[in-house]
């Protein structure tokens, strides 16, 4: 096995492919939380602003899904079959989703008629909520893990998917979402419509939280194997405690008018949340739920070693490019939105 | 319908729409760089108000491009899971260095080409501009380098045996560089321009006809003639660059472009035709031992037929697949004639005032989508039964989880979600172009509102 300072490849592209993952989640978060509340805006010059929010940056956002796919595709080419094959449906349903929102936003402005507008906004809504949710309901159901075959492949139907736990996660990840997107727009809006996205956080944040505690109360109580790590290692204890350290700072920054704080811990909350589950389920990609030793990991799932340094090489020269004009995009549209001709 | 059958449609359904798109972001990348290059070395405010006007376009194509973009990187996974198991170690890495090298710059750029004019200096715009057509270019290498080398694989060995086979990488610039590789990339670039170029040709021709917009319609008109010409003749060379590799690389899919089934006789090359598939004969108009010409430079020697591989070895489809390929090469043919025509109209200074035409050339924007897609069918139905040439079969790289109701149901969604998606495209991109490069176009619009008593316009 060759290693890289100290790690195996293989351990370096799973941190890469969560490093992505996570970039995907804070990223086009904020995008699919401020679509998903984008019905209880009423005003249309409100949900005008609201859109062009997000409008530089959502496309720029949703890259990150396809170089997480890539990145997995490539790393370890037996989980991406594995993962895609198994969630055939709810996959499609997810991908219908994007192309909805993305049409929606595009589609959306291009006609003044009221009836087109709202059917727009309908859509929009409707597209974002799909996409948290059946996001949320994969990633419960990867964390969860899926009856597998010896061939690694899913060895399941369709009400595989459909435990308490994953469909809880799927409802924490929208309520994370809703309230990251809420803190977002609260940095972008000014007056009344400010003062109803502050208020909107504040709820959004209380949401998540309450998902989220029973989340986890479920997950000490039925999901063994999604805690062991933690008992193994109280060091690891940290992470949970920074994390509510996080969640607190939210409502805390807003009532300071710090909304750009308040966006950086939602954003952290996310980052930790991840790497909980990370630790949780690392070294497997996919947990067999019927034979622990069908289950898909690091090792059995990865590309050849030369191909891992390849990866790492392109990782390395491109995600520092990728960081560095993101950023200049990112600053480029600071600040409130103001419209103008070319807006939505 | 087997898995198979329902599968296969079902990707080249979703890989045919989607490459409406591409084409036209690359090509009309090229003529914004072009425009707001003129704008900024002249200062003239019709290369501005041009380059407005097709960069709303340029976002309506790319929203499309990427909503239907997203679903062909998953698919590999969803359809071909056992394909993907298999090539995962080489085709991966092309569509992860697709991801960050290109679409993200793409993507990250697209954000200050369509909303940054009044929030950058034109520089940095136009710096912008560039990054998102270098983006489009770049994408399109790791795509067509990852579809190359299903084409000529190279650079990789086999590992495992039976259903644990896999190919892994053993030269990385190998891997890139196939025997196919650059002559296909060269190929779909000059396709991609000339979809872009005219595109705006047709959209300008229609002005001038309706005496709209003249004073931008003219030079855009030019600009656009300009690459069009240069690329429909470079294009010659390219795919004859490109159909010399598929003689060297894949004897089989010569065999089927030109219905060439007997390995002993001289082979013809056709101009139109039909392919029997029973009797094995072509009838058509030909030029005798055409194809001999041009793999040996010498009419009489045989070229190696259809017969000489075992029947499960060679694709089914060889009418099709000839008439694909013919149609494409008439497509680039007709733009050929068309744009030098054109060109020399221009030479006496009549290129205005040719109605007929400037009425070709507003229906010429289909000639590079067919022809485009025609030359996909060809090269990917020439490929089969092959999934990887030679290495894995079609047949043995799907999903074994995935059953046949599912493919039904969502080859259903997707027909009904991208007809809908093209209605719509189709409307709104007839909107635009009707509306035109009128620069005060937001307020216009709100007094269009207002007047109607809009009460959206009114908040």
């Amino acid at each position: 096995m060759e290693t890289f300072l100290g790690l195996d490849y293989n351990v370096w592209w799973f941190l890469v492919f969560g490093g992505v993952i996570s970039g995907y989640a804070i990223l086009d978060g904020f995008d699919l939380g401020a679509g998903a509340l984008h019905l209880l805006l009423k005003k249309e010059q409100s949900r005008r602003i609201a859109m062009n929010a997000i409008g530089p940056v959502w496309d720029g956002n949703e890259v990150w899904l396809v170089i997480g796919g890539g990145a997995l595709f490539a790393g370890f080419p037996v989980a991406y079959a594995a993962i895609f094959s198994a969630f055939y449906v709810p996959f499609m349903i997810f991908m219908v989703g994007l192309i909805f929102r993305a049409v929606a936003i595009e589609f959306r402005s291009k006609e003044p008629m009221l009836w087109w507008r709202k059917t727009w906004d309908v859509v929009y809504n409707i597209a974002c909520i799909v996409i948290a949710l059946s996001l949320g309901l994969m990633l419960g159901n990867v964390a969860y893990g899926l009856p597998l075959n010896e061939q690694k492949e899913f060895a399941g139907n369709w009400m595989s998917f459909f435990h308490p736990f994953p469909i809880m996660v799927s409802i924490t990840t929208l309520a994370l979402f809703l309230m990251h997107g809420a803190i977002y727009l609260t940095m972008k809006t000014e007056n009344r419509l400010y003062t109803k996205m502050h208020l909107l956080a504040n709820n959004f944040t209380v949401f998540f939280v309450l998902s989220f505690v029973i989340t986890t109360l479920y997950t000490l109580l039925y999901v063994p194997h999604l805690c062991d790590q933690f008992r193994q290692s109280p060091g690891l204890f940290l992470l949970p405690v920074l994390m509510i350290l996080a969640i607190a700072n939210i409502p805390r920054q807003i009532k300071k008018g710090m909304y750009r704080y308040a966006f950086i811990s939602s954003a952290v909350t996310i980052a930790l949340l991840l790497i909980m589950v990370a630790v949780e389920i690392f070294p497997y990609l996919l947990y067999a739920s019927n034979n622990i030793n069908n289950s898909i990991t690091i090792h059995n799932a990865a590309a050849s070693a030369k191909t891992m340094k390849i990866l790492l090489i392109i990782a390395l020269i491109g995600t520092p490019l990728v960081a560095m004009y993101t950023a200049f995009v990112f600053w480029t549209f600071k600040g409130k939105v103001k419209l103008d001709e070319m807006s939505y | 319908m087997d898995v198979e059958v329902l599968s296969r449609i079902q990707f080249a359904f979703t890989v045919a729409f989607h490459y409406i798109y591409p084409p036209l972001s690359i090509g009309l990348g090229l003529l914004l760089v072009i425009m707001e290059g003129m704008y900024l070395k002249t200062g003239r405010k019709i290369y501005e108000d041009a380059t407005r006007f097709w960069i709303k376009i340029f976002a309506l194509i790319f929203g499309i491009g990427v909503a239907t973009g997203i679903i062909m990187e998953f698919e590999f996974g969803t359809n071909w899971a056992t394909y993907s198991k298999y090539v995962g170690d080489i085709f991966g890495s092309a569509l992860a260095a697709e991801g960050i090298f290109a679409f993200a710059l793409e993507s990250g750029f697209l954000g200050i080409l369509i909303f940054g004019w009044n929030r950058v200096s034109s520089r940095v715009h136009f710096f912008s501009t560039i990054m998102v057509f270098l983006g489009s270019l770049f994408s399109a290498i790791w795509i067509v380098v990852a579809n190359s080398w299903q084409q000529t694989p190279a650079g990789y060995h086999i590992v495992g045996e039976g259903m644990n086979a896999r190919a892994e990488i053993t030269d990385f610039w190998a891997m890139v560089f196939n025997p196919s590789s650059v002559d296909r990339l060269t190929h779909v670039w000059i396709g991609a321009f000339l979809s872009g170029a005219f595109l705006v040709l047709s959209v300008n021709a229609y002005y001038i006809l309706r005496k709209r917009h003249l004073e931008i319609a003219r030079p855009s008109f030019k600009l656009a003639l300009i690459v069009a010409t240069a690329c429909s003749l470079l294009q010659l060379v390219a795919g004859h660059h490109s159909a010399d590799g598929v003689a060297k690389n894949q004897p089989a899919k010569l065999a089927a472009i030109e219905g060439h089934y007997d390995t002993l006789a001289m082979a013809d090359m056709f101009l139109l035709g039909y392919v029997n598939n029973k009797t094995q004969e072509v009838s058509g108009l030909k030029i005798p031992g055409g194809l001999s010409f041009l793999i040996h430079g010498n009419f009489n020697d045989p070229v190696k037929g259809l017969k000489a591989f075992p029947e499960d070895e060679r694709p089914k489809q060889i009418n099709a697949i000839f008439q694909f390929y013919h149609i494409m090469v008439a497509c680039g043919m007709a733009m050929i004639a068309l744009t030098v025509f054109a060109v020399w109209q221009w030479r006496r200074n009549r290129l205005f005032e040719t109605k007929w035409l400037l009425w070709l050339f507003v229906f010429a924007v289909l000639l590079p989508q067919v022809a485009n897609q025609a030359g996909w069918f060809a090269a990917e139905m020439g490929r089969q039964p092959w999934v990887v040439y030679g290495l894995l079969k079609t047949s043995d790289a799907l999903s074994k989880t995935v059953t046949a109701n599912q493919v039904l149901f969502s080859l259903i969604m997707f027909t009904i979600v991208y007809l809908l998606l093209l209605v719509l495209f189709l409307y709104l991109l007839n909107r635009k172009i009707k509306h035109g490069p009128v620069s005060d176009h937001a307020k216009e619009e709100l007094e269009e509102g207002s007047k109607r008593n809009n009460p959206i316009m009114q908040q």
